[in-house]
């Protein structure tokens, strides 16, 4: 154990810690965008509609984020046409290659927790609503989705965790976050041991203030 | 209490498969993704200048040899850790690595070059052919100075842990924005994509690369040796495995004197590296 290497790289660990979680707060919230659209479009009755939203989940659940930020990154760029466009000027910078990669996959999660949510709403709550008089938007706006946010919290806060998790692979696309940081340093002094506790660590204290947020706010959230 | 058997036996088979190799066997690791020093072929199997010069070596060792596959960014973590004996992969003696490995005496050279996609505006840089950072001197001082004002706020892509990467850093050409990528393959993906201004690595990793793609990659500016670049390719090995040492240095100065190095220098760099 080399103590001094283990207190050298914690400062460049630490200032990494900000790519990280710019990574992990963007992907996160165009990730619940996604996720409700995508919620809202499994309840709906047109078979077409759930079923592409149905694709999509089934599309990103199913395939490792490895793999799909390999896609977005390294496959994309081969295709010259693309390179011609306007989009690449988002696809050449590896940092919105990752986001995207990441927002997609999280939104997927996302929304397969919302909509068990939305399912799990008791039928006779929207019927006292209606019998309230109030009308259909009102009743989803103020009612289901409260509720539905309620219930996904437990299982959204499990999400958050995997997906600060699944942002070291921002790594393998050249971004310099907690891992790539890491890696950088063990390229040069040739120990990993050292340098991953701390890698380590500082995942684990964030993962540790993400749960405890997540249990106050399902405290605060509960049935009364 | 059948399954329980069938579970124990493949538990069982497993820990006997992983440990067959006897102690004689030295295990040599390379990295398969450097071509033309190492690679793999099309059915997976490790082929190269170094895979077939570490068979020979082996040879006048008169030694058993198996050679390993090993990512290139835990190339001498694993070496270290006793996953195996030696590193065969392209790897330059420098300093900084001496302090924590040893080397074999040097068996091949290479020259690092920049490299572009045809039509780059840094094509055509006023440089000469090739610089020794050793030697150091007017012609080398201007060439870098050339270098840093032409890469001023561009983007290099290489390979970590790299000697390039080292070189890219080491402020010799100003500040450059350097990116790194697990391997070369990356590197010269993102290279024809055009997200690298230009990229560096072994001259010949390029002109493989142009060869094989029919890419429009080019190499330009000086061929780089010396300093960062270290003192050539040499056999990565444990500090207190001195017998191995004299072993591997031996074998080297035979397969030097009986030609080997030079006809497989030439055979897979298309000219002779050998040192």
């Amino acid at each position: 154990m080399d103590l001094e290497l283990i207190i050298t790289s914690f400062p460049k660990l630490l200032s990494a810690t900000i790519v990280t979680l710019k990574l992990l707060s963007a992907s996160l919230l165009f990730g619940l965008f996604l996720g409700l659209f995508f919620a809202i479009l499994r309840l709906n009755k047109n078979k077409l509609i759930s079923g592409f939203a149905y694709g999509y989940s089934y599309v990103f659940r199913g395939t490792p984020l490895l793999v799909q930020i390999f896609i977005i990154y390294f496959g994309l760029g081969q295709i010259e046409y693309l390179r011609s466009t306007f989009l690449w000027v988002v696809l050449k910078e590896p940092y919105w290659c990752a986001i995207i990669a990441f927002s997609l996959n999280t939104g997927a999660y996302t929304s397969e927790i919302l909509r068990s949510a939305f399912e799990t709403i008791k039928p006779g709550i929207i019927e006292a609503g209606k019998s309230l008089g109030l009308n259909e938007k009102f009743i989803f706006t103020k009612i289901q989705i409260p509720i539905a946010i309620k219930q996904s919290l437990p299982a959204y806060g499990n999400e958050i965790i995997l997906m600060l998790k699944g942002t070291s692979l921002a790594s393998t696309v050249t971004l310099l976050d907690i891992t790539g940081v890491a890696k950088f340093i063990i390229s040069t002094t040739f120990r990993p041991i050292e340098v991953f506790i701390v890698a380590g660590s500082i995942y684990l204290f964030i993962t540790f203030l993400v749960h405890n947020l997540i249990k106050y706010l399902e405290k605060k959230y509960r049935y009364q | 209490m059948k399954l329980k058997k069938i579970v124990l036996s493949i538990f069982a088979s497993l820990f006997l498969f992983s440990s067959t190799l006897s102690a004689d066997t030295i295990r040599i690791a390379t990295e398969g993704a450097y071509p033309p020093w190492n690679s793999k072929s099309e059915d997976g199997k490790l082929v190269g200048f170094e895979v077939e010069l570490a068979n020979w070596l082996c040879i006048y060792m008169k030694r058993d040899c198996t050679i390993v596959e090993q990512d290139w960014d835990g190339m001498i973590p694993a070496l270290k850790m006793k996953k195996y004996d030696a590193i065969m992969a392209g790897m330059s003696i420098t300093d900084e690595r001496k302090k924590v490995i040893t080397f074999s005496q040097g068996y091949a050279d290479e020259v690092a070059s920049l490299a572009v996609m045809k039509g780059s505006d840094l094509e055509g840089m006023d440089t000469p052919e090739g610089i020794n950072l050793s030697l150091g001197g007017k012609d080398v001082k201007k060439a870098l100075k050339t270098l840093t004002s032409a890469l001023a706020g561009k983007t290099v892509c290489t390979q970590t842990g790299t000697i390039h990467q080292n070189f890219l850093q080491s402020g010799d050409v100003g500040s450059v924005d350097v990116r790194t990528y697990k391997t070369q393959d990356e590197v010269n993906l993102d290279l024809t994509a055009g997200r690298c201004d230009a990229a560096l690595a072994a001259a010949v990793a390029f002109t493989d690369y142009a060869e094989k793609s029919g890419k429009d990659v080019v190499l330009v500016g000086p061929t780089f040796s010396g300093g960062h670049f270290g003192n050539g390719v040499g056999v990565g090995l444990r500090q207190e495995d001195t017998k191995l040492l004299k072993a591997f240095n031996k074998a080297i100065d035979q397969a030097r004197k009986a030609g080997k190095i030079s006809e497989l220098a030439v055979k897979w760099f298309g000219f002779d590296a050998s040192m």
